[in-house]
């Protein structure tokens, strides 16, 4: 009775609203024509978009073409490339002591690693965790909490967290002196530094993989495995053939998001490392970010032609793997 | 009659209007510095009607990133609390048109006023003055010392002195490090200065890597590789980012520490009785026994609405027994020469924190002309923030120490020429 009276005034309500907006709507229609009426609806989000996305990207090619340490673009000397130029300025590409912005290029050396590490071993465990957390086995929601709970916790967080666990005097150290085992100055050796922001950044961001690839194996019908299994397939000629083909389409969402994310990296490493030692650790973002903001006077130009640089990759990069999706979608 | 009631009504509003002047003080603190200053200004307040003081403390990040681009758009405070002179020079209020008694200002505080009086700034404005005059020097754990059997280097020693000392009671005690050294180009450059650096160069810009500067950088290096400094504070970071020893040297964990006056107040509250620490004064190298000198300042902006009220709150400030209080109650050398002749009287403080005061003010008389020069040039942050950056990728190997040098003299050439 009583949702019979909500839902009537619902409805009575919705007729008043529409029989509103009916009369304004017909003139606009009458006035402006069914086309371009919907660019009506369309202005607010456009609106936000160019003043939020689009003019900001105007503005990062503004001053990538500009130098100066001034902030207002009006006062910016217009350079046209030079801050390009003095970025590719490279005898060789592969030794970033040959580059004339050498920090620029160890940066590219070390994100190029990076992505390759990072986004390879973190969809691998992704898909085994996944894997296993998708058969019954005890516990399975304690331990998919466990995976995703790190992707809840803010990167800061997690960063200090680890630095906690990784200092010279911290858990992991503690740990090994008490079993006898020397221990080690994990962020203060270049190689272990970069070892640990990669198993780092995985530890704080695969619960979310592992969500995503166990959505795509839950929507694989079973009745696909029952035949299997009637045919007497070996479980790991079903993974290869069954499962691995028909997860694909997730698992290059997971490759694209990883990617693009893997890229961005920059504030769980830039609190555990700082960039260092040295330059070991530090990857295009926070170049981007020291060259921009951390030193004085800030080079705004660069930083921002070093910025669109790297866009344009991830530009690249993203058109291939949806180039990629879309071959696979079409050959079925 | 409805009228001149209208009419009064409406000039009442307007010289109220005129009269009440809010200025906003944006200030950063190392220990109690804005707590004093907003205490001091209900008395200029009270010698001012019509002015208020809103004191709004943000943290020193926000002094060096927030407040330039604030500046930048036209925006921000009237007045801050600031140690960037250089690079915020175009934006300060000469207040020398608004002080009754400049010559007054100018004989006090004459040659911390230079540092502001760069790029088209004029030769005689008056752009800030300086609150806590800071000098670099070390810091000794006399406790470790003393249980190491170990003599203290007495006024005067070497830095060689100073390590060799550091390292045997290093290795007597089992503590981790015998010496640190802040990670900033601001605190490298004075040993560099004293093993005969110039760092200017004939055109008068730095940074000139010469014979001096390149001996210090080797000895530098050969220190991290036979562990005399620290690992944890150059290795340990990355770029120009700034990294102190402070903790390590408060958990009695550090034998010397080459920092600044700053930490004074923070150790005297912070190791409190635990054991005895004590200022080395100035450390000598092959060629001179120079520290840094530096600071913080208050300065006024020319975005202000109220250039007088301003000017008046700066004269206030530089007045000697408003210094001498604040700088009583903050434990801060003075940059006035007339309370650096009388001395404050450091009210409260313990015997360790009055003889370091004590220590670090006799140190700043022996600090080198280059030293003050860098203190005050335009570009001096461009310095600071890429030796650590270079120095550190030949610790680690990255670059050789040519290769870092080079680059290092680069980086710095480009960041004044993207400047200017």
């Amino acid at each position: 009775m009583v949702r019979d009276v909500v839902g009537r005034a619902a409805v009575t309500l919705y007729e008043a609203a529409f029989n509103l907006a009916e009369r304004p709507m017909r003139f606009a229609q009458k006035a402006l024509g069914v086309h371009r009426l919907a660019w009506v609806f369309l202005l607010p989000n456009l609106l936000i978009f160019g003043l939020f996305t689009y003019l900001p990207i105007l503005l990062n090619i503004w001053y990538a073409n500009t130098a100066g340490d001034r902030i207002l673009p009006t006062e910016r000397d217009w350079v046209g490339g030079a801050n390009f130029a003095s970025l590719m300025d490279c005898e060789s590409y592969l030794d970033p002591n040959t580059c004339r912005r050498d920090l620029f290029w160890r940066a590219v050396h070390n994100t190029g690693w990076f992505v390759v590490l990072q986004v390879g071993f973190m969809i691998l465990l992704s898909l085994i965790a996944a894997l296993i957390l998708n058969r019954n086995i005890p516990l399975k929601g304690f331990f998919r909490a466990v995976f995703f709970y790190p992707v809840l916790l803010s990167p800061v967080v997690v960063a200090l967290i680890w630095k906690w666990i990784l200092q010279r005097n911290g858990v992991l150290n503690a740990g090994l002196d008490g079993i006898g085992l020397p221990t080690v100055n994990w962020l203060l050796d270049p190689s272990w530094a970069f070892f640990w922001i990669v198993f780092v950044s995985i530890w704080a961001n695969m619960g979310f993989y592992v969500l995503i690839l166990l959505a795509g194996l839950q929507a694989i019908p079973g009745e696909v495995y029952e035949a299997a299994e009637m045919d007497g397939t070996p479980a790991w000629r079903q993974l290869v053939r069954i499962t691995l083909p028909l997860l694909t389409p997730t698992l290059l969402v997971v490759m694209v998001l990883s990617l693009i994310r893997a890229v961005q990296a920059f504030d769980e490493i830039y609190v555990l490392t700082g960039g260092g030692p040295g330059s070991a650790t530090t990857l295009l973002i926070q170049y981007i970010y020291d060259v921009g903001f951390a030193t004085r006077p800030r080079q705004f130009g660069l930083a921002a032609a070093a910025s669109l640089i790297m866009a344009g990759v991830l530009f690249v990069l993203t058109m291939a793997q949806l180039a990629a999706t879309r071959k696979r979608g079409e050959e079925g | 009659m409805r009228k001149t009631i209208a009419v009064s009504a409406c000039a009442l509003l307007a010289a109220g209007a005129v009269q009440a002047q809010e200025l906003r003080f944006m200030c950063y603190q190392d220990g109690v510095e804005c707590d004093a200053w907003a205490d001091a200004f209900q008395t200029f307040e009270a010698e001012n009607p019509g002015i208020t003081v809103a004191v709004d403390v943000v943290p020193f990040q926000a002094i060096i990133e927030s407040l330039p681009v604030q500046l930048e758009v036209g925006e921000g405070p009237d007045l801050a609390r600031i140690t960037d002179y250089g690079g915020l020079a175009r934006f300060l209020l000469d207040v020398r048109p608004f002080v009754s008694d400049p010559d007054a200002i100018e004989a006090r505080y004459g040659q911390s006023l230079a540092w502001s009086r760069v790029g088209d700034n004029s030769a005689d404005g008056i752009y800030h003055i300086v609150d806590q005059l800071t000098a670099t020097g070390g810091f000794a754990n006399a406790t470790l010392f003393e249980q190491a059997g170990v003599d203290l280097p007495g006024p005067g020693a070497t830095w060689d002195e100073w390590a060799e000392a550091s390292r045997a009671v290093r290795d007597a005690t089992g503590v981790d490090f015998a010496m640190a050294i802040d990670r900033t180009g601001h605190r490298f450059a004075a040993p560099a200065m004293s093993w005969g650096a110039a760092l200017f160069g004939e055109d008068g810009d730095a940074l000139l890597i010469d014979d001096g500067f390149r001996a210090f950088s080797e000895q530098f290096l050969a220190w991290h590789e036979d562990g005399t400094l620290a690992p944890d504070v150059w290795v340990g970071a990355g770029g120009g980012s700034y990294q102190d020893a402070a903790g390590e040297f408060t958990n009695a964990n550090l034998v010397m520490y080459y920092s600044g006056s700053w930490q004074i107040g923070r150790f005297g509250r912070d190791i409190g009785d635990a054991f005895d620490w004590v200022a080395t004064g100035g450390i000598c190298g092959p060629v001179a026994c120079t520290g840094m000198p530096g600071g913080a300042g208050i300065a006024g902006f020319t975005r202000t609405g109220h250039p007088e009220a301003v000017g008046k709150l700066i004269e206030f400030i530089a007045r000697d027994d408003v210094q001498a209080e604040v700088l009583a109650r903050t434990s801060n050398l003075p940059a006035n020469a007339l309370l650096q002749e009388s001395g404050i009287d450091y009210a409260d403080v313990s015997d360790d924190v009055r003889a370091a005061l004590t220590a670090f003010a006799a140190s700043v008389p022996g600090f080198s002309d280059t030293a003050f020069a860098l203190q005050g040039y335009q570009f001096n942050r461009a310095v600071y923030t890429n030796i650590p950056a270079r120095i550190t990728q030949a610790i680690v190997g990255e670059l050789t120490l040519d290769a870092a040098l080079d680059r290092l003299a680069q980086d710095v050439a480009d960041a004044i020429a993207e400047a200017r």
